[in-house]
């Protein structure tokens, strides 16, 4: 069996990062990733984030991948990556079994940061299995990974930060978009979001979802109707309109299986997303020596992400005896800087929720 | 309704435009209304004119006696969300903006001017378009529009 100090699980911003301040420590680590590349999400991210600059903002997501990729072979010695490796059991004693391609393999670890991240929500509608009704992360992926259009014309449902930045890179990538439809009586993002999209003409239809779809081999319209606020559907007000896809954005749950699998004590936090492990300031879960960090605990932006995955790599490092030579100024300033980030009006979620699974 | 739709009211446009008498040079507009986490404009400023604070949710405040309308913070606003303006003449207005579409404009080539709802208003010529490394691939496209629009510009779009 691989014996190794630290395993990392995800190699999106959370995870990347916590392998940087584990090193910069003195801590060796396994970063799994299951799909061939590390990076996570931010490798499709086209637009400059925000935050400041310690969390690279106004740096476009892309490039924020390259940093973080970069920043974590700066240490060959003390940080392997394994992509193509999936994770098909986690125990309680550490150990983890992994799947690269055919082969089995088996790690013991003393410590382990669970960063597996997030899955979209899905939209229950009368036909929305037909091809050419994609998730927005499989839109972003097709167009911005792989350079294949998904559509002509397209409408969005969800006017959250992801539903109108992928619009807008929808725009960028030469289609039409119709419409953002949202259920709530308000836009869900950032306004300069909805902003740049409105300018560009793109209707952002509040008070109003998805009905069903239509189609006979693929999509080939939709009708939508208008929601009072309770989210029912008000008679007289169905529109027809005709795409060729139809973009899913509503919503994120944490991808905390693997957490309930070990049996971490867990709850469900709507305000976090869905079912998340209680934690410690530190981010250490019920059983001792696992951790989270990222949107497995709780959904939010790339940047807290980002500064959770460096706070739980500093605190784990030291824990097991690698204390960071700035371990006090670096725990208050991530510290500081998640607090920043969270201060304000789209940050109450995640300060309600994080209240619900203190321990 | 800025919440509703994205456009924001009178009110609230004229709300970051300083008055007229400093619009004889150009300065930065920031249609930041919102407390979000965010503030590279601050932080990119060279002549420390754009004040955020400790607090990164603060929406930005210009100070227009600093602001010589350089636009670096126009391609440094992650939500493209700030822009300069300036007075010519008794007619015409002259706007930097941000740009994130391909095709860029041509320098002579007149597009339509929109305004906040994606309407055309006017007509817009394209008098310089500027691309720099340091721009990271969002363009700054400096564009002459008639000053009875100033409140109303915002952008411009390809006739095709």
């Amino acid at each position: 069996m691989k014996k190794i100090d630290l395993v990392i699980i995800g190699g999106g911003p959370a995870g990347l990062s916590a392998a940087k301040t584990a090193a910069e420590s003195g801590l060796a680590s396994l970063v799994i990733e299951r799909s061939s590349a590390i990076g996570g999400q931010l490798v499709k991210q086209t637009h400059m984030f925000f935050g400041s600059e310690k969390q690279y903002a106004k740096t476009r997501g892309i490039d924020i991948a390259k940093i973080l990729v970069k920043d974590v072979l700066e240490f060959p010695n003390l940080i392997e990556i394994m992509t193509n490796t999936t994770v098909v059991g986690l125990y309680k004693d550490k150990v983890v079994t992994l799947l690269k391609k055919e082969k089995y393999i088996k790690v013991q670890a003393k410590a382990i940061i669970i960063a597996t991240g997030a899955s979209e929500k899905v939209l229950a509608f009368e036909n929305n299995d037909l091809p050419g009704i994609y998730g927005a992360g499989a839109v972003q992926t097709l167009m911005n990974v792989h350079g294949v259009m998904p559509g002509h014309d397209v409408v969005m449902v969800g006017s959250g930060n992801i539903g109108l930045i992928i619009s807008y890179q929808l725009i960028q990538a030469g289609v039409n978009v119709k419409c953002v439809l949202e259920a709530a009586s308000t836009i869900g993002g950032y306004k300069v979001h909805a902003s740049k999209l409105k300018r560009l003409g793109v209707d952002i239809k509040t008070s109003h979802s998805i009905k069903k779809a239509i189609g006979k081999d693929c999509l080939e319209k939709i009708i939508i109707g208008k929601l009072d606020d309770k989210w029912n559907f008000i008679d007289g007000f169905d529109e027809e309109i005709e795409i060729d896809a139809l973009c899913i954005s509503v919503g994120l749950s944490p991808l905390s299986s693997l957490l309930s699998m070990i049996g971490t004590e867990m709850k469900y936090v709507g305000y976090l997303g869905g079912l998340v492990p209680l934690i410690n300031k530190n981010h250490e879960t019920s059983i001792e020596n696992i951790f989270v960090a990222g949107d497995v605990c709780g959904i939010e932006e790339a940047s807290s992400a980002i500064v959770e995955g460096y706070l739980t790599g500093l605190v784990v490092a030291n824990k097991l005896g690698f204390i960071h030579p700035k371990y006090d100024e670096l725990y208050l300033d991530f510290k500081n800087q998640l607090r920043n980030l969270r201060s304000g009006p789209f940050g109450e979620k995640i300060r309600l929720g994080l209240k619900e699974i203190a321990r | 309704m800025l919440n509703i739709n994205g456009v924001p009211s009178k009110t609230l446009i004229l709300s970051r435009f300083p008055d007229e008498k400093y619009l004889n040079k150009p300065k930065a507009i920031t249609e930041c209304y919102e407390r979000i986490p965010c503030n590279p404009c601050s932080t990119s400023c060279p002549f420390g004119a754009i004040h955020i604070g400790e607090d990164i949710n603060t929406p930005p405040v210009v100070d227009f006696d600093k602001c010589t309308g350089c636009g670096i913070c126009v391609y440094s606003c992650p939500g493209l969300a700030i822009f300069t303006v300036e007075l010519l003449d008794e007619l015409n207005a002259r706007f930097k903006i941000p740009y994130e579409l391909r095709p860029l404009p041509k320098v002579g080539e007149t597009w339509d001017g929109v305004n906040r709802a994606g309407e055309f208003i006017t007509k817009a010529y394209i008098e310089k378009v500027s691309l720099k490394e340091k721009q990271d691939r969002t363009a700054l496209i400096q564009v002459i529009v008639p000053k009875k629009y100033i409140y109303e510009f915002i952008t411009i779009r390809s006739k095709l």
